[in-house]
């Protein structure tokens, strides 16, 4: 029953992933952008999660800790270059 | 003499059991934590600012406690809203008059908006008298200040004492 | 006990799936950026949140050790999601990016650029 619901859910965060695409790609605006980027690490969080669960290895939190961790240091970046222009000065 | 074995004793305490959930637990790795723990704040202490200090741990469990229910709630209303069509919507800036000071409090009273009910810290005042928010969708303008105001700046004050 | 459990587990997980799924919906759907920016930084939270806990319980289902990682992640996320959604919201302004037409208190919007209290005389003449 896991593996089944596993599998569903995986779908579904596959589907948000793709709708945070769409945003990415249609902006209009940078900032939009730079949330549709920040929405799809958080959202790939959750689908290494969820395919650990899956395959049943540890290995997989190891790497979503690291997305987790350069991810909102790249958004911090981003966001700096959204008020400075330049990221760095 | 202790103080400066341990200039930062919560932050060393925190060290050593962050080390020990990322690994397996065993007297080897106490040790290293212990040892990282100990050296860690040693470079660390020099670089950070005063601030203000939370006075009421248990008070600040039970902000945490409520917080944490209120993200649950928000959330459910938050996912209404983004459901319904977008002409029910009226969001809107608000400014909420400060009465908390100090940079710590101040941080985690703005961090505390953008987690819960349809509301983001957008930026303070350079006087720092001033919070603006964005919400997303706004009944009452002076209700939502108030209640802002009365449900978390409050207990926030009690907190840090300030 | 086990299959009580594992529903447990399966029921957050879908939960917070839904979450995720409603939280990219109104990313897609709502109609300016700062309305947008509340689906991120709420729903999303959640819903990873959800996820990781039930991750965790099944963790401790399986090896019989409770295994942490996960409340390290989410930990994290919970203190960084905050801050990045200030960050854009305020690089946002200063980019001038419009609101939707029905937003109360826009006006608002030239205060907070100037970090000055609301409806304050400016300084400098506009």
């Amino acid at each position: 029953m896991l593996d089944t619901v596993l599998l569903m859910v995986s779908v579904i965060v596959g589907l948000a992933l793709v709708l945070n695409s769409i945003r990415l790609l249609r902006g209009p605006s940078t900032p939009d952008r730079i949330l549709a980027l920040d929405t799809l690490y958080i959202n790939s969080i959750a689908l290494i999660v969820l395919l650990g669960l899956y395959f049943g290895s540890d290995m997989y939190f190891e790497s979503a800790l690291l997305i987790a961790m350069l991810g909102f240091v790249s958004t911090a970046a981003l966001a700096k270059y959204l008020l400075r222009g330049d990221i760095i000065e | 003499m202790l103080k400066r074995l341990f200039p930062m004793p919560l932050h060393s305490l925190i060290l050593v059991l962050v080390w020990l959930l990322l690994n397996q637990f065993s007297a080897g790795h106490l040790v290293l934590g212990i040892l990282l723990g100990i050296a860690i704040p040693w470079v660390a202490a020099p670089l950070s600012d005063p601030h203000a200090r939370v006075r009421k741990p248990w008070r600040a469990t039970r902000y945490l406690l409520m917080v944490l229910g209120d993200i649950v709630v928000s959330n459910f209303e938050v996912a209404a809203r983004i459901l319904r069509s977008n002409r029910h919507l009226r969001p809107g800036l608000l400014a909420v008059p400060l009465d908390l000071t100090g940079h710590l409090p101040l941080s985690v009273l703005a961090s505390t908006i953008s987690l819960t009910p349809g509301t983001v810290s957008v930026d303070f005042s350079a006087d720092m008298k001033w919070l603006y928010i964005h919400a997303l969708h706004v009944d009452d303008e002076a209700q939502t200040i108030a209640r802002i105001k009365q449900r978390y700046e409050a207990p926030l004050r009690e907190i840090f004492q300030c | 006990m086990l299959f009580w459990l594992e529903l447990l587990a399966s029921s957050l997980l879908v939960m917070g799936g839904l979450f995720i799924l409603i939280g990219a919906l109104g990313m897609v759907k709502l109609p300016d950026f700062y309305t947008r920016l509340h689906a991120p930084t709420k729903a999303t939270t959640l819903g990873i949140g959800c996820i990781l806990v039930a991750s965790m319980g099944l963790h401790a289902l399986r090896s019989d050790a409770l295994t942490v990682h996960e409340l390290v992640i989410s930990l994290f996320l919970f203190i960084t999601a905050p801050v990045s959604a200030y960050m854009v919201a305020k690089g946002a302004l200063q980019r001038r990016t419009p609101f939707v037409e029905n937003t109360l208190n826009q006006n608002l919007s030239r205060d907070i650029l100037r970090r000055q209290a609301p409806g304050s005389q400016d300084k400098h003449g506009s």
